[in-house]
């Protein structure tokens, strides 16, 4: 059988928030999926993940919108959070950290749209303090030693740091899924 | 047997990342090749929406936002069915729009542009396709407006539409353009798709879907990428 053509892809555009993220933008809309993955007031092994997308010029995007996809055989989760609201344009998620699964080290999968992108990208998130398992992962060691901490997330007293750079010396690493 | 099928975006239809026509990309788009990752069960798994609250009028937005009156416009309906590559349909995905109202201003507080905000008109719907692939949005024909690309930019009558398909590698984020709109040929974001892809951004009206004294009808039916097992046969 003949695969039909796929849509084409085209860009999300400055003025999504209204539609897919109302409530953390203060529009008179619900929202379906959000920052909280789950309740970091009562799920006691939450943890918090906070990043910054930086442009090519080194400024901080300000309106990206950053989504969350992880499944560890257990638990399927997805969020989704827009840097607008932010002060600083941060993006923040609370949410569990992902068991081994699969063979490989823990991670989330990042869909990251926004202006000026006319196709979204994919990248992965890894954590830091799982550095025996990073060390023997499949996929993070096919990447170049020099762009590997693009794909790893620093542990702090705040939670995990995950920032993202569309370009220039530190960009991230972007996946083809 | 079976043997797992994957595509990645296809270049004869989809836009390069990289489209300096359209400013915005020049600091935004990826400048490295992307990295071939073997996909595991994570990429070929996604978020199930069946259970989401989804409320009567969100897929109704000449509805869904009244506050004093019917909001103003055209009113159109729009049909489609969501088909992965392979032709089967795809139940229960996810679609989120958002546009402009009848005169071409979002209710998004960056939007600045000088035409009126409809008070009866949000601009955002959102359904799940049903066992069949298909969904149905009842909405105002969305207007052109000012864009600071370059001088006189205009952004041709769209409806911006998101998709949650299968599993995360089907996701999609588009447009859907009106059939014979003039202001087609001058948009970087429509032209940044090869020529072989434009077409499939066309919604095409029909007057079988049109409702009579009621609504235009219009058809935009939406193909996701993606991984799916597929019967294999060897010999």
């Amino acid at each position: 059988m003949n695969k039909l053509r796929q849509t084409p892809s085209q860009t999300l555009g400055p003025y999504f928030a209204y539609s897919l993220s109302p409530e953390q933008y203060g529009y008179p809309f619900n929202s379906i999926m959000n920052q909280q993955m789950v309740n970091p007031f009562t799920e006691k092994d939450a943890i918090t993940i906070v990043g910054k997308v930086y442009d090519g010029a080194g400024e901080v995007i300000p309106d990206a919108l950053v989504e969350i996809w992880q499944n560890d055989g257990e638990k399927q989760l997805i969020g989704r959070c827009g840097t607008g609201t932010d002060i600083e344009h941060r993006f923040v998620f609370y949410t569990l950290k992902p068991s081994v699964y699969d063979g490989q080290a823990p991670f989330l999968t990042v869909i990251l749209l926004m202006r000026g992108q006319l196709i979204h990208s994919y990248t992965r998130m890894y954590f830091s303090d799982e550095l025996e398992l990073n060390q023997q992962d499949p996929f993070l060691n096919t990447i170049p030693v020099d762009r590997l901490s693009t794909l790893i997330a620093q542990k702090n007293d705040l939670g995990y740091t995950f920032d993202i750079h569309m370009q220039g010396q530190n960009e991230t690493v972007f996946i083809e899924i | 047997m079976s043997e797992l099928i994957y595509s990645v975006f296809d270049p004869e239809v989809q836009p390069p990342v990289l489209y300096p026509d359209y400013a915005s990309t020049i600091l935004r788009a990826p400048t490295k090749p992307l990295m071939v990752l073997k996909k595991s069960l994570v990429e070929l798994s996604g978020p199930v929406f069946g259970d989401i609250l989804l409320r009567p009028l969100d897929n109704d937005l000449t509805k869904n936002a009244i506050r004093n009156g019917e909001p103003i416009g055209e009113r159109i309906v729009v049909h489609g069915t969501v088909r992965d590559e392979w032709g089967s349909p795809i139940p229960q995905a996810l679609i989120e729009i958002w546009q402009a109202n009848a005169c071409g201003r979002y209710v998004h507080k960056v939007d600045q542009h000088n035409a009126p905000l409809d008070p009866n008109f949000l601009g955002a719907g959102r359904c799940l396709t049903d066992a069949q692939g298909n969904y149905k949005f009842y909405t105002i024909k969305p207007g052109a407006y000012p864009w600071g690309n370059h001088h006189n930019a205009w952004r041709p009558n769209h409806i911006h539409f998101s998709l949650f398909g299968a599993n995360i590698t089907s996701r999609l984020v588009t447009q859907m353009y009106f059939p014979g709109d003039p202001l087609l040929q001058y948009d970087p974001i429509f032209l940044s798709v090869p020529p072989a892809g434009r077409e499939l951004l066309l919604s095409t009206f029909v007057l079988g879907l049109t409702e009579p004294s009621f609504a235009l009808g219009y058809r935009f039916d939406i193909v996701l990428r993606g991984a799916q097992a597929t019967p294999f046969e060897t010999k």
